[in-house]
C-alpha cells in the first residue's frame, strides 16, 4: 500500500492554518498549536540573539588578559546572563516548545494537544518570565552566576530576587508544557497508532515531559526557599543564619541536571527522524531507541550530586553519584550505535538537515565522552570549576542539542511555511556553524585541563593563544548562524512553494499539506505502517510546489 | 444537549463508604495523637508516618478512586512519592555523613612509591594529621614533601 | 451525524476521550504540585536531621489542641467534597450545593484557626526568620524549626485558600446549572485537588505537631 492513500485533503487547499484568520488577536489568542509554535518561534529566537550577543560580548573581552573593556563586575553578570538566558529562555524550551508544538499532534494524528488553552497560557508563562528576566538583567546587575549559589545569592546585591521569581514563572511555563505533552500522546493518538508505531521524535518528547513534571516542580520550591532566604533570612542556605550552602546545591542540582536531559532528549528524538529519513532506511533498534529514551529520564534523577564532587559534600554520597554518572552514559551510547547503524547501507543524501546530523554525531560523542570524564571523581577534582567544563557543557548543549535543533528547524520548515529554503545557502550555514562551533570551543578543553578557571575575566598570558582561537571560532560560529537566519527568514515569503513531502518521510505530518490545514486533519487517520518503514513504502520526495 | 454523550463508566461510590473511610480517618487521627504521648523513641517517628500513609492511603485509594480507576493514575500517584523519596534518601547520603570527611588522615607518600620515589622519609608529624573535632584540614600544607609535577 | 454535546471540544473525538483526558491532566499536576511540597518535606527532613532535640523543644511550643481539630476538619472536607461529587453523579444539583457549601465552610474554619495559632505564635516573637525574637526553645537555632513551620503550612494554606476559590466557583457554576450527571468533569477535578491538600496536611500533622 502507498503512503498517498492517506488522504486528507481538506475541502479548500487554499486554506491553511496561516491564513485562515488575519489579525493580531487571532495570534495573541490562538489555540491553533501550530500557531503557538510559531509564537513562541519568535520569542526564543529573540532569547538566543540576545543570550549569543552577551557571549559575543565575553568572547570580546577574553581576547585578552586583563580588563579590556569591561570592569570584573561586568563580566560576571554578562555570563550570569548569558547562562540564566540560554538555559531557561532558550535551550529547555526550544525543541518541545517549537518543534514540539508543531510536530507532535500532527505526527500522532491528532487535531492538537490535549489542552489547547493551558498550552496558550504556557506561552504567557514563558512571555512574563522571560520579560521580568530581561528587566532585571538589564536594571539589577545580577552577577551570582546562573547557578545562584548561596551563600553569596543571599548576600551580593542586585535584583536577585527578580531574576529568580522570573525563572519561578518559567518553570511553569515548562511544567505545563510538559504535563500537555504527556496527556496529548497517552491519550490522542490516531487509530492504529500504537506506542511501538509512534515516531521516535514524539518518544523523546514524552521521556521530556516525565522529566519536566518531575523535576521543575523541585526548583519552583528552591528559588521559593532562596527568595525567603533573602527576604527573611529564614536559615536554610545561609551559614549566618544556621543554614547549610551545600543543601541549596542539592535542591538546585536534583532539577538542574534532569533538566539537561530536558534538554537534550528531544534533539535526540529528532536525530532519530533525521537520520532514518535522510538515510531512506529503516531505524535500527526502534524499541532500544525508545526505551533509551525513558530511561534516561528516570535515570537522570540520580547523578545530580558530579555537580558537588568538591562541594564538601560526603564521601559517599560522591561515591554513589559518580557510579550512577556512568550508567546514565550507557543509553546515550546505545542511541548513537543505533543511529550510526541506521545508516549502514542506507542511500544517504546531504542536505541540510542531514549536515546537522552528522554534525551532532561528531559533537555530541565528544561532549558524552566528556562528561564520563568529569564523572570520574579523580579527574573531576582537577578539572571542575575550570573551561575543561564549560568545553563540555557547550559541546553537549550546542554541539548536540542546538545542532540537533537546527537540523529540525531546517527539517520542518517547508511544512511549517510551505516554503523551501535555499539548499546550497542552508549547507553553507552549517559547515560554517560546524567549523565556528569546534574552533571556539575546542581550545576550550585544552586550556581548561591545564587550569584556565571558568568564570574568570582575566587569565594569566600563557591561556591566551587558546583565547584567541576560541573569539575568533566565535565570529566564524556568528556568521554560520546570521547566514542560516537570513536563508530561513527569506524562504518564508520567497522560497519556492514547497509541496506535501520534499524529503520522502513517512511520519504523518509529511501526508499533509504544507502549511498544514487548521485543523490537521479532515479525517482521523488510520495508522497502518511504521514511521520507518521504508523497507516497505517508497514514497517519493515532492520538493518543489506540486500541491498547494 | 447530552443527547449522545455516551454513559460514563465512572465508579459512583457510595455514600456508605465515604462515611466508613470518614470515620476510621477520625480515628485514626486520634491513634496517632495518642501514640505521641507514648515514649518510644526513634519508633515514634515510624509509628506516626506509618500511620499517616495509612490515612493518606485511604484517603487516596477511596475518595480519589485510585482503587477504581485506571491504574495510570495511581501509578502517576506512586511514581511522585517515589521520587521525592529518592530525593531525600540521596540526599541524606552527604547530609548525615558530612562529618565522615573530617576525620580523613593524610598519610605521606612512602618511600618508593611510583608517584614520588624522592619523597621518601621526608615525612614527620607534620604527615600526620590529627582528625581535628572542628573539621579543620590540618594535612593541607607539608614542606618537607617535594611539591606535585 | 447525532449533535454532540456542547461542552465536547473540536479536538477530542468523544466525550469519554475528553474527560479522560481531563482527569489524567489533573493527576499530572498532583504529582507536580507533592514534588512540590516534597522540596519543604526534604527541608523538614534534613534539619531535624541535623538538630533533633531543637526540633523536639520547638514543637512543644506548638497548639496541639487547634491541630488536631484542623486535622479533623480538613478530614471532614474531604468527605463533603466527595459526597458533592457523589450527588452531582445522581444528578442531584441541590444536594450537591450543599456538600461544597460545607466543604467550602470547612475550610474557612481551618484558615481561621491557622491564624489564631499564626497569632499566638507572632504574640510571642516566634516570627520568620531574622525578625525571630522568642527565647524559650532550647538548642541550635530555633528559629529554623519556625522557618520550617511557616514555610510548610504557609504554602499549604495558600493552596487551601485557592482551594476554596475555586470550589466557590464550582458552587456557582452548579448553582448556574453547567453540571449534570453526564458532566460534571470539573467538580471531579477539583475534589482530587481537594483530598491532595488533605493528605498533605496529613502528613505535615504528625511531623510538626507530634515530634515524638
Amino acid at each position: 500500500m502507498s503512503a498517498e492513500s492517506i488522504s486528507v485533503q481538506t475541502e479548500d487547499p487554499k486554506v491553511n492554518y496561516l491564513n485562515v484568520k488575519h489579525g493580531i488577536k487571532s495570534w495573541l489568542l490562538t489555540m491553533d498549536h501550530k500557531r503557538i509554535a510559531i509564537l513562541y518561534l519568535w520569542a526564543i529566537m529573540v532569547m538566543f540573539l540576545f543570550g549569543g550577543v552577551l557571549a559575543m560580548l565575553m568572547r570580546l573581552e577574553l581576547l585578552g588578559p586583563g580588563a579590556d573593556f569591561m570592569k570584573a563586575r561586568t563580566y560576571n553578570e554578562l555570563f550570569t546572563l548569558h547562562g540564566a538566558i540560554m538555559i531557561f529562555m532558550f535551550i529547555i524550551p526550544s525543541v518541545p516548545a517549537i518543534l514540539g508544538n508543531f510536530a507532535l499532534p500532527l505526527e500522532i494524528g491528532a487535531r492538537d494537544v490535549a489542552f489547547p488553552r493551558l498550552n496558550l497560557a504556557s506561552w504567557y508563562l514563558y512571555m512574563t518570565g522571560s520579560i521580568l528576566a530581561v528587566w532585571a538583567i538589564l536594571h539589577g546587575s545580577v552577577d551570582t552566576g546562573w547557578t545562584f549559589y548561596t551563600p553569596y545569592s543571599t548576600k551580593t546585591s542586585g535584583a536577585v530576587i527578580l531574576m529568580v521569581f522570573a525563572i519561578f514563572i518559567l518553570g511553569f511555563s515548562s511544567i505545563f508544557t510538559g504535563l500537555n505533552f504527556i496527556a496529548t500522546i497517552h491519550k490522542l493518538r490516531a487509530p492504529g497508532m500504537t506506542w511501538y508505531k509512534m515516531p521516535l521524535f514524539v518518544w523523546g518528547l514524552y521521556a521530556t515531559a516525565i522529566i519536566q513534571v518531575l523535576a521543575t516542580p523541585v526548583l519552583g520550591i528552591t528559588l521559593v526557599l532562596l527568595i525567603l532566604e533573602r527576604a527573611f533570612g529564614i536559615g536554610i542556605f545561609d551559614p549566618s543564619m544556621g543554614g547549610d550552602p551545600v543543601l541549596f546545591q542539592h535542591f538546585f542540582w536534583f532539577y538542574s541536571h534532569p533538566a539537561v536531559y530536558i534538554m537534550i532528549l528531544p534533539g535526540m528524538g529528532i536525530i532519530s527522524e533525521l537520520v532514518a529519513t535522510f538515510s531512506h532506511r529503516k531505524i535500527f533498534g526502534y524499541k532500544a531507541i525508545a526505551f533509551s529514551s525513558v530511561a534516561i529520564a528516570f535515570l537522570s534523577f540520580g547523578v545530580w550530586g558530579h555537580h558537588m564532587f568538591v562541594s564538601g559534600q560526603s564521601q559517599y554520597a560522591t561515591m554513589i553519584f559518580s557510579f550512577l554518572t556512568f550508567l546514565v552514559a550507557i543509553p546515550s551510547g546505545i542511541k548513537m550505535f543505533n543511529w550510526v547503524s541506521t545508516m549502514y547501507k542506507g542511500a544517504i543524501t546531504f542536505e541540510t538537515p542531514m549536515l546537522f546530523t552528522l554534525s551532532f554525531f561528531f559533537t555530541f560523542a565528544i561532549g558524552g565522552l566528556t562528561g564520563i570524564f568529569l564523572g570520574a571523581t579523580a579527574v573531576d577534582v582537577h578539572v571542575t570549576d575550570t573551561y575543561f567544563v564549560v568545553a563540555h557543557f557547550h559541546y553537549v548543549m550546542m554541539g548536540g542539542t542546538i545542532m540537533a535543533f537546527f537540523g529540525g528547524i531546517y527539517y520542518w520548515w517547508p511544512k511549517i511555511w510551505g516554503r523551501m529554503y535555499n539548499e546550497i545557502w542552508g549547507k553553507m550555514s552549517a559547515m560554517l556553524i560546524f567549523l565556528g562551533f569546534n574552533l571556539t570551543f575546542f581550545p576550550m578543553f585544552i586550556m581548561g585541563s591545564q587550569g584556565m578557571p571558568r568564570r574568570y575575566f582575566t587569565y594569566p598570558a600563557k591561556y591566551q593563544i587558546y583565547h584567541v582561537m576560541s573569539t575568533v571560532g566565535s565570529w566564524v560560529l556568528a556568521l554560520g548562524l546570521v547566514i542560516m537566519a537570513v536563508v530561513l527568514i527569506y524562504a518564508i515569503k520567497w522560497g519556492p512553494k514547497a509541496g506535501k513531502n520534499p524529503w520522502g518521510a513517512l511520519t504523518l505530518e509529511w501526508m499533509i499539506d504544507s502549511p498544514p490545514p487548521p485543523h490537521n486533519f479532515e479525517k482521523v487517520p488510520k495508522v497502518e505502517y511504521g514511521p520507518y518503514d521504508h523497507d516497505k513504502i517508497l514514497v517519493k520526495p515532492d520538493k518543489v510546489g506540486v500541491g498547494v | 444537549m447530552t443527547t449522545e454523550a455516551k454513559p460514563r463508566e465512572e465508579h459512583i461510590g457510595s455514600v456508605k463508604t465515604y462515611l466508613t473511610v470518614g470515620v476510621a480517618l477520625f480515628f485514626l487521627t486520634g491513634l496517632t495523637v495518642a501514640m505521641s504521648f507514648v515514649h518510644l523513641g526513634p519508633f515514634n517517628l515510624v509509628v506516626a508516618i506509618g500511620i499517616a500513609a495509612l490515612k493518606g492511603s485511604l484517603v487516596a485509594l477511596v475518595f480519589m478512586h485510585l482503587y477504581y480507576d485506571d491504574k495510570l493514575y495511581l501509578t502517576i500517584f506512586i511514581m511522585a512519592i517515589l521520587m521525592l523519596a529518592f530525593f531525600i534518601v540521596l540526599t541524606l547520603f552527604d547530609t548525615l555523613r558530612r562529618g565522615d570527611i573530617y576525620q580523613e588522615v593524610a598519610r605521606p607518600y612512602s618511600s618508593g612509591s611510583v608517584m614520588n620515589p624522592a619523597a621518601g622519609s621526608d615525612t614527620t608529624a607534620a604527615g600526620q594529621s590529627s582528625a581535628d573535632s572542628t573539621g579543620s584540614h590540618s594535612n593541607a600544607t607539608q614542606p618537607e614533601q617535594t611539591p606535585q609535577p | 451525524m447525532a449533535e454532540q454535546p456542547g461542552f465536547l471540544q473540536h479536538h477530542f473525538s468523544d466525550v469519554r476521550q475528553q474527560q479522560e483526558t481531563a482527569k489524567l491532566g489533573m493527576w499530572i499536576f498532583l504529582l507536580t504540585e507533592i514534588l512540590l511540597f516534597g522540596g519543604l518535606f526534604a527541608f523538614y527532613t534534613f534539619y531535624r536531621a541535623w538538630h533533633p532535640e531543637m526540633f523536639y523543644n520547638a514543637h512543644e511550643h506548638l497548639n496541639v489542641v487547634i491541630g488536631t481539630a484542623n486535622t479533623l476538619v480538613l478530614i471532614a472536607s474531604s468527605v463533603t467534597v466527595a459526597l458533592a461529587i457523589n450527588a452531582i453523579q445522581h444528578g442531584r444539583r441541590k444536594q450537591t450545593m450543599l456538600f461544597l457549601a460545607t466543604t467550602i465552610t470547612l475550610a474557612g474554619v481551618f484558615l481561621v484557626l491557622k491564624g489564631i495559632e499564626y497569632a499566638e505564635h507572632f504574640r510571642l516573637g516566634q516570627y520568620p526568620g531574622k525578625f525571630y525574637s522568642y527565647t524559650g526553645v532550647e538548642g541550635t537555632n530555633p528559629h529554623i524549626f519556625f522557618s520550617v513551620y511557616y514555610t510548610m503550612t504557609g504554602l499549604h494554606g495558600i493552596h487551601v485558600l485557592v482551594g476554596m476559590c475555586v470550589l466557590s466557583w464550582m458552587l456557582y457554576r452548579t448553582w448556574r446549572n453547567h453540571f449534570s450527571a453526564e458532566y460534571y468533569t470539573p467538580i471531579e477535578l477539583t475534589g482530587l485537588y481537594w483530598h491532595l491538600v488533605d493528605i498533605i496536611w496529613i502528613f505535615l500533622f504528625p511531623l510538626l505537631y507530634l515530634v515524638g
